[in-house]
């Protein structure tokens, strides 16, 4: 079994695929960080009600 | 893999990662990241680190997308220029298709994602950016009118009120003389590159002021934005964002500028071409210092306000 000599086809193909791959990396990174950053300021808690007396 | 198959797909080469970036404008991007960062950071309020960053980050990306679509929409006129003749549609590496996709998918995603870390104001602002640059300007005016350069400047202009907007939740006073002062100095910036690329546009008939209207009235038309600018500039120093160090740089780049724009009104085209459009070519150089000194110093300032140096 012998292997071809890589076409530079194939070069420019698996740099375009390591891009696209770190690219969608650093994408799941930054909606981690955002939601991390948005939760603990307290971005999502409810609204807090007026407390009555007694409640 | 027959010779014949691999004969075709030379013929139809792929596009590299690269490629894709250079869709992107990464030169445009970097003044959008750097004007967009200045509003921001000069803007009064907290931001937490993380999220002026992604605020920039998406800012950077829908600046990108609008190149994308521009790319996608020009690429007839962009295969005419030396300029652009390069680019990765024009060229022949990325579809045109493809940059259409690109173009629309990262407008909406950087768009709603600026919403989600920012607030509904900076996503409208930014989304009116996109539509302003990828519709207004290179569907409509850059084909029509000589002062398209003048109109379509305004998305350009965006940026550093977009991040004012990501930080405050609003449009001030402060935002809109950064934003002023982009948009007044576009003008002469283009028409000073204009006139000695002038043929570049004339084969692409692109209705350039130096086209339409010739290099007469364009040397007229630098010298009256310059007067223009120039009050616009300096009196920015009097507002929240100015200060002793914007001033300074305001008072000397503004009496360059202007002085600069009187010797390109005063030549003549044999004068010009006489020395390879020397002049035009400094003052073009003059005006790419000219913007990112006046942004530095408004950043300077606000560096140094939590030391009590920055501001009145």
């Amino acid at each position: 079994m012998s292997f071809r000599e890589p076409h530079e086809l194939h070069t420019r193909r698996k740099g375009r695929n390591i891009g696209v791959g770190l690219t969608l990396t650093v994408f799941i990174f930054i909606v981690f960080g955002l939601t991390v950053v948005k939760v603990t300021r307290g971005d999502f808690e409810p609204p807090r009600g007026t407390q009555t007396e007694g409640s | 893999m027959s010779d014949a198959t691999l004969n075709t797909r030379e013929a139809t080469p792929e596009a590299g990662f690269g490629d894709y970036v250079a869709l992107l404008k990464p030169r445009v991007m970097s003044l959008v990241v750097f004007t967009a960062l200045v509003g921001l950071l000069a803007a009064p309020g907290y931001v937490h680190p993380f999220i002026a960053f992604c605020a920039i980050l998406f800012i950077a990306v829908g600046a990108g997308a609008s190149g994308a679509l521009n790319m996608w929409w020009d690429a007839d006129i962009d295969k005419l220029m030396r300029r652009t003749a390069k680019r990765p549609v024009p060229a022949g590496k990325v579809m045109a298709d493809e940059a259409l996709a690109i173009g629309l998918t990262l407008s909406a995603m950087s768009v709603v994602f600026l919403w989600l870390a920012t607030n509904w104001l900076a996503a409208a602002l930014l989304a009116f950016t996109i539509f302003f640059y990828a519709v207004i300007y290179t569907m409509w005016l850059k084909r029509w009118t000589p002062q398209n350069i003048v109109i379509g400047g305004a998305a350009g202009a965006f940026p550093p009120m977009i991040g004012w907007a990501a930080v405050t939740g609003d449009v001030t006073l402060e935002s809109a003389l950064m934003f002023a002062l982009i948009f007044m100095w576009t003008p002469p910036h283009f028409w000073a590159l204009a006139l000695f690329i002038n043929s570049d546009y004339e084969n692409a008939s692109v209705p350039m002021l130096t086209v339409t209207h010739g290099k007469r009235v364009t040397r007229r038309h630098i010298l009256a934005y310059t007067l223009l600018l120039a009050p616009l500039a300096v009196g920015t120093a009097f507002t929240a964002i100015g200060g002793w160090i914007y001033l300074t740089v305001a008072v000397v780049l503004n009496a360059a500028f202007l002085w600069g724009a009187v010797r390109i009104w005063l030549r003549d085209e044999a004068t010009a071409e006489a020395d390879n459009y020397k002049t035009e070519k400094q003052v073009f150089k003059l005006s790419l210092l000219y913007l990112f000194a006046h942004f530095g110093a408004i950043l300077a300032e606000a560096a140094l306000a939590p030391w009590g140096m920055g501001g009145w």
